[in-house]
């Protein structure tokens, strides 16, 4: 739903969380947007938006129009963040397990795929 | 270990791509999250419209046990069920979680059907407990029979929001208001008419302002929006609810597609970014397909159907089935599926699928 500028302005003055993994309110993103991040990628290492257990699901579309509003593009232009595995938060011991595991020269067990660490 | 087809998502479409495709001579792996197949179908206790042929006249449950029950018993098929795919890597293989830990299996090909998520709207109080999506309130109800509260105001009158609303009264459960932002209720209107007979008023150019409590939801204010959704002052009204329930839409859930590096492009009618695909639901990464509400929010009977093309454009690709058998059946379902996109309240997805569809036939042009 499309929200105008009064509303948005309201409901930043009221403390609205847009990304409730982290909780991170409208406010803080609106900073950033202001202080210069430009893309969700910026908005994610600024503030972890979109980096809890739903990886941004709920908010990446609102952190989307709140950008391109801001920048005065349509939503099209405005590109979701770097999707990288894994999809979802996993336990350490689940990593630690895998590299315990891997075969000696299969880096490909690792989450990284392609490299090893 | 290798499998000739390797479905992520046992919802509709990935049921019915992993059966078409198996049927045809390809050994399948399906991946799903959840301990049952059927995706949402598991919780869909309404009857499908449509045609016989195509589960008409039969509730959403009963089409996921069909579904189910098939797959099961095709050799085929190896399910991995309550298993999470957490990626793709370009040596064709996924990363998957489940009962018995981390594992990769890789594929000849891929059909990724992995569904939808739920948009979220903003309004302060939108994260106390009380506030829900609709899919959330359905899979209490239905699957595990817990009523999520006493008094409801739905958001959204598209046709979950109207579905949902009738079986939480079914359900014992009062709904104070439906509030659709739009001049025009968004479902078809035998589901609205159903609602408005149990007496649930549905309210057009309305919208929720905010919810209240302190530890929970205790109520919630609405307003009437003007033409440019804005809210208009002294038109609050307070409704006493416990539960918020928002049926704001859904958008195509492409994680996967992204990690693979599908190429995808945003087309609002089918619901945000989606894949770039042919008509054999073929991404333009060789060997990954797509179906169902990641290839564009639709409804299970296309999604059914899409998957059945992208299965038997597997079976094609890997050499299961001549090219001229392929065409021939292939034509069949596509013709199915345009007539079931003929309707008028197709128009939105018609107009999607075109996007895409130009989008194709101008990079093969150049």
């Amino acid at each position: 739903m499309k929200r105008s500028v009064e509303e948005r302005n309201w409901l930043e003055q009221r403390n609205v969380i847009v990304c409730r993994c982290e909780d991170v309110t409208l406010e803080e993103i609106r900073r950033a947007i202001a202080q210069g991040a430009t893309t969700l990628d910026e908005l994610k290492r600024l503030l972890r938006v979109g980096m809890g257990p739903c990886q941004g699901r709920t908010c990446r579309e609102l952190l989307a129009r709140e950008l391109a509003e801001h920048l005065g593009k349509p939503v099209a232009e405005i590109m979701p963040p770097t999707f990288r595995p894994p999809a979802k938060p996993v336990k350490l011991g689940l990593l630690s397990r895998m590299v315990e595991n891997a075969p000696r020269g299969d880096e490909g067990s690792s989450l990284e795929g392609g490299e090893s660490r | 270990m290798e499998y000739e087809l390797v479905v992520v998502g046992g919802g509709p479409a990935g049921l019915s791509g992993a059966l078409k495709a198996a049927q045809n001579g390809v050994r399948v792996a399906i991946v799903d999250r959840q301990e049952e197949l059927g995706g949402q179908l598991v919780k869909q206790t309404h009857k499908f419209f449509g045609w016989s042929r195509r589960g008409a006249g039969i509730r959403g449950i009963e089409i996921g046990r069909r579904l189910r029950n098939a797959v099961l018993a095709q050799p085929h098929i190896t399910v991995f069920t309550g298993t999470e795919a957490l990626g793709y890597y370009p040596d064709n293989s996924l990363l998957i979680e489940g009962p018995s830990g981390v594992s990769r299996i890789t594929g000849k090909t891929f059909l990724f059907a992995t569904g939808a998520q739920e948009r979220m709207i903003l309004f302060p109080g939108n994260d106390l407990p009380g506030v829900y999506g609709a899919g959330a309130v359905q899979t209490l109800m239905n699957v595990y029979g817990v009523r999520p509260g006493r008094s409801v105001l739905m958001v959204g009158s598209g046709n979950i929001g109207l579905i949902v609303s009738y079986q939480l009264r079914q359900a014992g459960v009062a709904v104070r208001a439906i509030v659709e932002a739009l001049p025009q209720i968004g479902g078809y209107a035998v589901h609205a008419s159903k609602v408005r007979r149990l007496g649930i008023p549905i309210l057009t150019r309305h919208s929720i302002k905010e919810a209240h409590g302190k530890e929970c939801v205790e109520g919630a204010t609405i307003w009437e929006l003007d033409d440019k959704f804005r809210g208009i002052p002294g038109t609050e009204k307070d409704l006493d609810v416990d539960v918020i329930c928002l049926a704001t839409g859904l958008t195509p859930l492409g994680d996967l597609l992204w990690q693979a590096g599908v190429s995808m492009t945003y087309v609002p009618e089918l619901g945000g970014f989606v894949p770039i695909y042919d008509e054999n639901m073929e991404t333009e990464r060789p060997g990954i397909f797509v179906a169902g509400d990641a290839a564009g929010i639709e409804e299970a009977s296309t999604a059914m159907l899409c998957g059945e093309i992208a299965g038997l454009a597997v079976a094609a690709k890997l050499g299961k089935i001549p090219r001229h058998r392929f065409e021939e059946e292939r034509n069949v379902l596509a013709r199915e599926l345009a007539a079931l996109r003929s309707g008028p309240l197709s128009s939105k997805v018609r107009t999607g699928y075109e996007r895409i569809r130009a989008l194709v036939q101008g990079r093969r042009g150049s």
